[in-house]
């Protein structure tokens, strides 16, 4: 009996508060058909914001691939001074508010900036978006990988090195084929978290409709503008993509699970 | 990896010419990783973070003080702080609640539930503050309107931080050795005795710091709350939003002030959870 009340509690708590509201939008979303939706989202402007939310998280998630495989393999079979320093200053985009990272960038790369004067435009242009976006999806892969890397320790990677190896056929070889799995679950984390930022990127993008403006821009401007519709389908497109990503957690969880 | 590959540290074989040879295929890769991700790590984290530091002490410390305790400034950091206190709280009590449940409870679904679970994660913020203005708006279906209201705000923090007390407080469930609570129950202690007495104390690291990443997310938190919130001076504008509205009408010291003391928060919640897993461990 008590089992059941905690199960009611649980499940309707959850109901409230995600999947009530979630199902709603998703009804507002179709209730005057897909056609409208598709309208709405392969306007010029919708499909320009797309694109462009696409291109930045292709060039910001690879690059945090790397500086995460780099910092994890640092963090974990490194020895240095001020390791653990290091350690907690990787979590610091986890903390920080995503207006004092746009804030930061601006005061870094504004035109009065400490590299404002360098003759190319970051803020209130692509480059912007993109810094912000690498800054706040940055400790994802780092994150994912560090443990896997410390549960495989660092044997085989020793017995390749003895066998004559060198530094960059062992990763290859022997480390990138163990960590893959966490390094895909990171990605997955940091493309997610890239296509959904908001806040930085309102800082420093501009909003230029057609230029510098996201899909996530996209759904705040026609909600500003009284175009309810229109922020409801840009929305479902990226609760779609949120959706896809939970798929790929659950299944690469269980693949996890099952190699190691 | 088979499961025949355990963790035990291998036999005692370094000879001074294996520590030689594994220094010297270990020291290149670790530096220049090190090295690398130093750099990265400054150049799109740290320089700019420090930019803001020196631009609020731009004017002097006097300045700094004064726009901070802005009567707009100081009321938008309060409700932030209360906010995010009262998010936490809940958190601890309902996500302590559902980690129980989705462990310890069978039932059809669960792992539809669980991968639930990480939804507010998965989702861009601005959307889920959509989503709670379509249920809980002025169109709202049941007739419930609660938007530019302060309880609008902890919905959306409540929201956006569901995940993290019960993603902490799971894994230590899952490894709770359940023959104490066999003990105590046949000694005749009642299941809330047995999970006041036994369960709770095991718990309460993974609690705090799960409550305690829910209240650093809080504390930043913008996009779920811009469309929510209303915005309202003195009655429901958080700090985050304070501070971009600053940035709006060019009060960059303002900003870059009120901005140094959310850093500051989310520094003393960083170190603080690295305290609390030491504890742990």
């Amino acid at each position: 009996m008590a089992r059941l009340t905690l199960r009611l509690v649980a499940l309707a708590y959850l109901a409230i508060l995600l999947l009530v509201p979630v199902g709603v939008v998703f009804y507002r979303t179709f209730e005057h058909g897909v056609g409208a939706v598709w309208d709405a989202i392969t306007t010029p402007a919708a499909i320009s914001a797309f694109w462009l939310t696409l291109e930045v998280a292709i060039i910001a998630v690879p690059l945090n691939a790397v500086f995460g495989v780099l910092a994890a393999l640092a963090l974990v079979r490194g020895r240095f001074r001020g390791k653990r320093l290091f350690d907690a200053l990787l979590d610091l985009p986890f903390a920080v508010s995503p207006i004092v990272v746009g804030l930061a960038l601006l005061l870094v790369w504004g035109v009065d900036g400490w590299f404002g004067g360098l003759g190319f435009q970051v803020i209130f242009s692509v480059p912007g978006i993109v810094l912000a976006t690498i800054f706040v999806s940055l400790p994802f892969v780092a994150r994912e990988v560090a443990p896997v890397l410390r549960e495989i320790g660092d044997e085989q990677e020793q017995a390749a090195a003895t066998l004559g190896a060198n530094g960059w056929q062992t990763f290859r070889r022997v480390t990138l084929p163990a960590i893959r799995w966490g390094l895909i679950y990171g990605v997955v984390l940091a493309t997610a978290r890239a296509i959904g930022e908001f806040g930085a990127v309102s800082v420093v993008s501009g909003k230029i409709s057609g230029e510098t403006e996201t899909l996530t821009l996209l759904v705040e401007k026609r909600f500003q503008n009284f175009d309810l519709a229109g922020a409801y389908a840009a929305s479902a497109l990226l609760a779609f993509i949120a959706l896809a990503t939970l798929v790929a957690m659950t299944v690469l969880n269980k693949r996890r699970e099952d190699t190691t | 990896m088979s499961a025949a590959a355990p963790a035990t540290p291998p036999p005692a074989r370094v000879g001074a010419a294996g520590g030689a040879l594994r220094r010297r295929a270990k020291a290149p890769r670790g530096t220049l990783a090190l090295g690398v991700s130093t750099l990265w790590l400054s150049l799109i984290v740290l320089l700019p973070l420090a930019a803001v530091v020196v631009r609020s002490l731009d004017d002097g410390l006097g300045a700094f003080w004064d726009h901070v305790t802005t009567r707009q400034a100081i009321s938008s950091l309060e409700f932030t702080v209360l906010v995010s206190l009262v998010v936490a709280a809940l958190n601890a009590a309902f996500g302590t609640l559902v980690a129980w449940v989705l462990v310890r409870d069978e039932f059809r679904g669960k792992g539809f539930v669980n991968a639930l679970i990480d939804l507010p994660f998965a989702l861009p913020t601005i959307v889920a503050g959509l989503t709670l203005l379509a249920l809980y708006g002025p169109s709202s279906p049941i007739g419930i309107n609660v938007a530019f209201t302060k309880v609008a705000v902890a919905m959306a923090l409540l929201f956006v931080t569901l995940p993290f007390v019960i993603r902490s407080v799971q894994p230590v469930l899952i490894e709770l050795d359940r023959e104490m609570e066999e003990a105590a129950a046949s000694l005749g202690a009642s299941s809330f005795t047995v999970f006041r007495r036994i369960i709770f104390p095991n718990l309460v690291p993974a609690i705090l710091s799960g409550a305690a990443l829910a209240f650093s997310r809080a504390v930043g938190e913008f996009g779920s709350i811009i469309l929510l919130s209303g915005n309202i001076p003195f009655d429901t504008q958080v700090s985050s939003v304070y501070a971009f509205k600053q940035i709006e009408s060019d009060n960059i010291g303002g900003a870059a002030a009120v901005s140094v003391v959310l850093l500051l928060v989310a520094l003393v919640v960083l170190l603080a959870i690295r305290g609390l897993e030491r504890w742990r461990a």
